[in-house]
C-alpha cells in the first residue's frame, strides 16, 4: 500500500489539472487533502501488517499445543484491542476536520446556485436589488474572500463538486444547503455534477474562477450592464432574429425583449469561457454547431432545434459571440 | 409448521412403518419412493427438493452474473476513451442502471441465499428446508422478476435511474415511461423471493437441526445465514414501503416524494439506505461463513474463536443498521447527526477485525494447504482489507464529501461486493462443487482462474481509486478530452478484459467438470461438518437416518456417527427439535411436490406484472393467486406433529 501510495502521489504531482482532489487552492480543500493523506498513510500500514501476518501465518508450521492457543488468543485480543484504537484516533480526526470546515464566515460573499437538467444558474446577491446578478455556469469568485454558496435545485437532485476547493453538497429539490470555501490562490477550477441526474448528467460542468478583488469587482461590474447594442447589419439580424423567434421564450437577453427563464441568461454569454456548461469551448463556431444542433452535441438536453436558414445561423451566432 | 400432507403413496408399505428395523438397501428404496422427484416436467416444476431448487437457484444467479459481467464490459467500452459515441446517454444509463440492479437484486443476494437453500439443511442434517413448497414458489418469483427486468431492456424500457432510483428523478415528473416502474416492481418480485427463503432458514436452523447440535456446535456458515436472514427480514419491508409508495406516486398520483404537495426527497434516500446498507451486509456475511467453513478445512484443525467468530457476525448484523446515513453525508444532514453515523461506520471494522484475525490465527495455528477454494480465500483477504480500509475513509463525513460518488466509490465498493463475498463465493463454489455434483473441478484451471481474476479484478479497479481522487464522478456516460482521465481510463477497460478472461474460463471449466471431473466420493477434503457425511451428490432424502451430533466437528471428532431412528418411512417425515439445545421433541410430516407453488407464482407475476399498467390489475389480478393459493393449502387431514 505505502508502495502505492507513493506511486500515487508520484502519479499526482503532474495532475495540476483544474478538477482534482489532490491539488487543494484553498484552506477547506487544503485541509481535507492533509485528512486524506493521514487516512491513506493509516490505512496503508495496517494493510501492510495484515499482509505480512498472513504470509506469516501461512509458512509457520504449527505444532498443536494448549500454549499456542493461549498465545494466539492473546494476540488476537491485541490486535482487536488495538484496531479498536485506531478507529477511535481516525473517528477523531474525522470530526476535528468537520469541526475546522464547519466554521461559520464573516460577512461572505453570498451567491445561489440552482440546479436545473443540465445546466447551472448563479445569481450573486447584494443588499442592492440592482445590484443583484444573474449568469450561468461560472461563478467568479475573489481571492481570499469566503464565499457562501446556497444551493437549490429546480428538477432533480444535483451535487455541487469542486474539489480543488472543497467537498460536495447536494442541490435538493424542495431544500437549501449551503456550503462555505474560500479560493486561496487565482485560478479556474472545475466542478462537475456529481448526483446522477438523468441524460446528460456527463454534461454539466462549471468553471469558478477565483480572480483578485480588483479584477472580480470589474467582472462583476461589466456583468451589470445590459448587453452591448449590435455593431453590424449582421448583428442587428440576428438579434432581430433571437427576440422574434422560439430563443426568447427560453433565454433572457438584458437589453432586448428576450426575457425567458428555462434556459441560462444569454446577456454576456460571450464573456464565459464555455458554452452548454462546460461542454464547449466559446466561440462563433461553437456557438453556430450548437444553435444548429443541440441535440447531437448534447443528447436529450431541453433545447430544441429552431429551423433557420444559414444566414440567420450566421447572424444569431454573430451577435451571440459580441455579447461579451 | 406447516401442515402438509402426507404423500400420495398407496404401496405395500404398511401405515405407521418405522425406519427402526429396515435393512439400508430397503430403506434407501422406500426413502427414494417417498421423498424423489420424477424426471418428468411435472417433476421439475412441482418438485420441492431443496436441492434441486438450490441448485436452480445457484445456476440462475450465476447466469445473471454473466449477463451483468457483459453490461460491465459495455460500459468499459465507451469509457475506455473521452467522448466515445458507442453507446448514447440514453443506453449508457440503462446499461449501468441494469448492471447494479441486476448484480445487487438478482445476483449477489439470491445466490447467498441460494447456496444456503442448498447446504443449510444438510449442513443441520435434517431431510428438506422448512416450507419447501415456499422455497419452490420463491425460486420461480425471483426467476419472474430476473425475466421481467432483461426482458424490459432488451425492448429498449430498461430502468435508467440507477440501482439506487432516487426520487424526483424515478418520480412521475422526471422519469418518463415504464421503466422506473419495471424498476420498482423487480423489487418487488426480488423481496418477495428473499424474505421467503429469509424465512424458511430462520426456521430450518431453529427447529430441524439433527439431534445434538446444540447452538454452539452449528457450523458458522448456518449462523452466518441465520445472521443474514435476519437483516432480510428486518432489511426488506424498508424497500417494500419505498419502492410501494413510488409506485403508487407514479400510478396513482400520490405525493410521498413530491416536495411541491409535501413530500420529501430525502425520505427515499432514508427509506431506501435504511435497507441498502444492510444489503451490503446480507452479502457479505454468508461469505464470512463460507469463509468460516472453508478455512478449518485446508488449514486442517478446527476454526480458532468460534465464539467471538459467532459473536462477531451478530455484531455486524446489528450495527448493519445504524449505518445508512453514510450514504447521504452529501445531502446536507444535521452535523451531530452525521457525527453518530461516522462513529458507527468506523465501529463496523471492529468485528470485522476479529474476523479476520481469528481467519489469520486459524491459518497460523494449522497446517494449511493452498488449494483452490483456499487460495481464493487468500485473496480474498488481500482484497477485502484494501475494501474495508476505504470503507473506513468513506465514513469520514469531511472525506466523504470529496470521494462521494466518484470513481473512488466505485472502487471502495467493488473490492468490498467482489474481494469480499465474490471471491469466498468463488472458494465455494470450488468447495461444494464434489458435494453438488459428484465430481472434482480442476485444479490446475482453478488456480489459473483465481490468479486472472485476482490480477485482473486489483488491475481493473485499483486505478479507479486514482480517478475518483482525480475528480471522475461515477454514472457519468462519457468525459471530455481535456479532462485527465483518458490514459487510466483505456488501462482499466484493459484489464477487465483480463478480469473477463478468469471468470470465463471459470464458467467453462464448470460445465466441462460437471460431465468429466473425477468422481470426487462423499468427503475429498476431509472436512468436518454434516453436509460431508452424506453421498456426493446427496440423495432426495438428504440423509438415510438422521445423525447424532456431539461436537462443532462432528466427522472429525466421532469415528464413528451415530444415527436416530424411529421416523416413518411411508410418508416424508423429519425431525424437530428445541432451539437451544436441540432436543428432538417430535416427528413433523414435510410437505410432498406440489405444482402449486409453481401456478401461484404465474398468478404473482401476471397480477405484479398487470399492475404497472393499471392499479385496478391489483384487484382482478389477485383473484387467480387466489385460487392457486387455495390449491397450495388445500386441507389433506394430515396427522398433527407427533412427539
Amino acid at each position: 500500500m505505502r508502495a502505492l501510495a507513493t506511486s500515487l502521489a508520484l502519479l499526482c504531482a503532474g495532475c495540476t489539472g483544474s478538477q482534482t482532489v489532490l491539488a487543494p487552492m484553498g484552506p477547506q480543500a487544503a485541509q481535507l487533502n492533509w485528512l486524506l493523506w493521514s487516512f491513506i498513510l493509516i490505512c496503508g500500514i495496517i494493510w501492510l501488517l495484515v499482509m505480512f501476518v498472513l504470509v506469516l501465518a501461512l509458512r509457520y508450521a504449527a505444532v498443536p499445543s494448549q500454549r499456542g492457543e493461549r498465545r494466539a488468543a492473546v494476540i488476537v485480543g491485541v490486535s482487536v484491542a488495538a484496531s479498536a484504537l485506531v478507529i477511535i484516533v481516525l473517528t477523531v480526526m474525522s470530526y476535528a476536520a468537520t469541526r475546522g470546515l464547519s466554521v461559520a464566515a464573516d460577512d461572505p460573499l453570498v451567491i445561489r446556485l440552482r440546479g436545473y437538467q443540465w445546466w447551472w444558474e448563479v445569481t450573486y446577491t447584494d443588499r442592492r436589488p440592482d445590484r443583484m446578478l444573474v449568469t450561468a455556469n461560472e461563478i467568479h469568485v475573489p481571492v481570499g474572500h469566503p464565499i457562501n454558496i446556497e444551493l437549490s435545485a429546480a428538477d432533480v437532485i444535483h451535487s455541487f463538486w469542486v474539489p480543488n476547493l472543497v467537498g460536495k453538497q447536494d442541490l435538493i429539490p424542495g431544500r437549501r444547503n449551503d456550503l462555505t470555501f474560500t479560493a486561496s490562490r487565482p485560478g479556474v477550477y472545475r466542478g462537475q455534477c456529481a448526483e446522477f441526474c438523468g441524460l446528460q448528467h456527463a454534461h454539466m460542468a462549471l468553471l469558478v474562477i477565483a480572480e483578485e478583488p480588483a479584477a472580480f469587482e470589474a467582472w462583476r461590474d461589466a456583468q451589470l450592464q445590459v448587453a452591448r447594442p449590435p455593431e453590424t447589419i449582421e448583428q442587428e439580424a440576428g438579434r432581430t432574429f433571437f427576440v422574434s423567434q422560439p430563443c426568447a421564450a427560453c433565454h433572457t437577453v438584458r437589453g432586448t425583449n428576450a426575457a425567458g427563464t428555462l434556459g441560462p441568461d444569454l446577456t454576456h454569454v460571450a464573456s464565459r469561457r464555455t458554452i452548454a456548461a462546460g461542454l464547449l469551448e466559446t466561440t462563433r463556431g461553437s456557438l453556430a454547431a450548437w444553435i444548429a444542433d443541440p441535440q447531437t452535441i448534447k443528447p436529450g438536453n431541453n433545447m430544441p432545434m429552431v429551423t433557420m436558414t444559414p444566414e440567420q445561423l450566421r447572424a444569431v451566432s454573430a451577435w451571440l459571440v459580441d455579447l461579451q | 409448521m406447516m401442515r402438509a400432507e402426507a404423500g400420495d403413496l398407496q404401496h405395500s408399505i404398511a401405515p405407521d412403518m418405522r425406519d427402526t428395523d429396515l435393512a439400508p438397501e430397503v430403506l434407501d428404496r422406500q426413502l427414494e419412493r417417498v421423498w424423489g422427484t420424477p424426471a418428468t416436467l411435472w417433476g421439475i416444476l412441482a418438485t420441492v427438493d431443496h436441492k434441486r431448487i438450490g441448485r436452480r437457484y445457484v445456476a440462475t444467479a450465476f447466469i445473471f452474473l454473466a449477463m451483468g459481467g457483459v453490461l460491465a464490459l459495455l460500459m468499459r467500452l465507451q469509457l475506455a476513451g473521452p467522448e466515445r459515441r458507442l453507446i448514447g446517454p440514453d443506453r449508457y444509463n440503462q446499461i449501468f442502471t441494469m448492471h447494479g440492479a441486476n448484480m445487487m437484486f438478482l445476483f449477489a443476494v439470491p445466490v447467498m441465499e441460494a447456496i444456503a437453500v442448498y447446504l443449510v439443511p444438510l449442513m443441520v442434517g435434517t431431510r428438506n428446508i422448512a416450507f419447501p413448497r415456499l422455497n419452490a414458489f420463491s425460486y420461480w418469483i425471483y426467476l419472474a422478476g430476473g425475466v421481467l427486468l432483461w426482458v424490459a431492456f432488451a425492448l429498449d424500457m430498461g430502468p435508467d435511474i440507477g440501482w439506487f432510483a432516487y426520487v424526483p428523478l424515478s418520480g412521475p415528473q422526471y422519469g418518463s415511461g415504464k421503466r422506473a416502474d419495471i424498476w420498482a416492481q423487480m423489487i418487488t418480485f426480488t423481496e418477495i423471493a428473499a424474505l421467503a427463503v429469509a424465512v424458511e432458514l430462520v426456521v430450518t436452523v431453529l427447529k430441524q437441526r439433527a439431534p445434538g447440535m446444540s447452538l454452539d456446535r452449528v457450523p458458522l456458515f448456518v449462523w452466518a445465514m441465520l445472521v443474514t436472514s435476519f437483516c432480510v427480514i428486518m432489511a426488506m419491508p424498508a424497500i417494500m414501503v419505498a419502492s410501494t409508495s413510488l409506485i403508487l406516486d407514479r400510478l396513482v398520483g400520490t405525493h410521498f416524494y413530491n416536495p411541491a404537495e409535501g413530500g420529501d426527497v430525502l425520505l427515499w434516500q432514508h427509506l431506501f439506505w435504511f435497507f441498502g446498507h444492510p444489503e451490503v451486509y446480507i452479502i457479505f456475511l454468508p461469505a464470512v461463513g463460507m469463509i468460516s467453513g472453508i478455512l478449518p478445512t485446508f488449514a486442517r484443525r478446527p476454526i480458532f474463536g468460534y465464539l467471538p467468530l459467532v459473536l462477531a457476525l451478530i455484531a455486524t448484523g446489528i450495527l448493519a443498521f445504524g449505518l445508512w446515513v453514510h450514504h447521504m453525508f452529501a445531502t446536507g444532514l444535521p452535523r451531530l447527526g452525521e457525527s453518530f453515523f461516522t462513529a458507527s461506520s468506523m465501529a463496523i471494522a471492529i468485528p470485522n477485525g476479529v474476523q479476520i484475525f481469528c481467519w489469520l490465527a486459524t491459518l497460523a495455528l494449522g497446517r494449511p494447504v493452498l488449494a483452490a477454494p483456499l487460495l481464493f480465500v487468500l485473496a480474498f483477504f488481500f482484497t477485502f482489507i484494501i475494501g474495508g480500509l476505504s470503507g473506513v475513509m468513506v465514513a469520514s463525513v469531511p472525506l466523504d464529501t470529496q470521494v462521494h460518488d466518484t470513481y473512488f466509490v466505485v472502487a471502495h465498493f467493488h473490492y468490498v461486493l467482489i474481494g469480499g463475498a465474490v471471491f469466498p463465493l468463488m472458494g465455494a463454489i470450488y468447495y461444494w462443487f464434489p458435494k453438488l455434483t459428484g465430481r472434482m473441478m480442476s485444479e490446475r484451471v482453478g488456480r489459473v482462474v483465481c490468479g486472472l481474476v485476482f490480477v485482473g479484478f486489483n488491475l481493473t479497479f485499483f486505478p479507479m481509486h486514482i480517478l475518483g481522487l482525480q475528480g471522475m464522478p461515477r454514472r457519468i456516460y462519457t468525459y471530455q478530452p481535456d479532462m485527465p482521465w483518458g490514459g487510466l481510463n483505456l488501462f482499466v477497460s484493459l484489464s477487465s478484459c483480463l478480469l473477463a478472461a478468469g471468470f470465463l474460463i471459470f464458467f467453462i471449466d464448470i460445465m466441462r467438470c460437471m460431465r468429466w471431473g473425477l468422481p470426487a466420493g462423499d468427503n475429498p477434503w476431509n472436512a468436518a461438518t454434516l453436509e460431508w457425511a452424506t453421498t456426493s451428490p446427496p440423495r432426495s432424502y438428504n440423509f438415510a437416518r438422521i445423525p447424532v451430533v456431539s461436537s462443532a466437528n462432528p466427522l472429525w471428532d466421532e469415528p464413528e456417527l451415530l444415527v436416530s431412528s424411529g421416523l416413518r418411512v411411508e410418508r416424508r417425515e423429519l425431525v424437530i427439535s428445541t432451539v437451544a439445545a436441540a432436543v428432538p421433541e417430535a416427528r413433523d410430516a414435510s410437505p410432498a411436490n406440489s405444482i402449486w407453488p409453481f401456478f401461484a407464482a404465474i398468478a404473482t407475476t401476471g397480477m405484479l406484472i398487470s399492475s404497472i399498467f393499471t392499479p385496478w390489475a391489483v384487484v382482478w389480478g389477485s383473484l387467480p393467486v387466489m385460487v392457486t393459493l387455495i390449491g397450495w393449502f388445500w386441507p389433506k387431514s394430515t396427522p398433527e406433529d407427533q412427539a
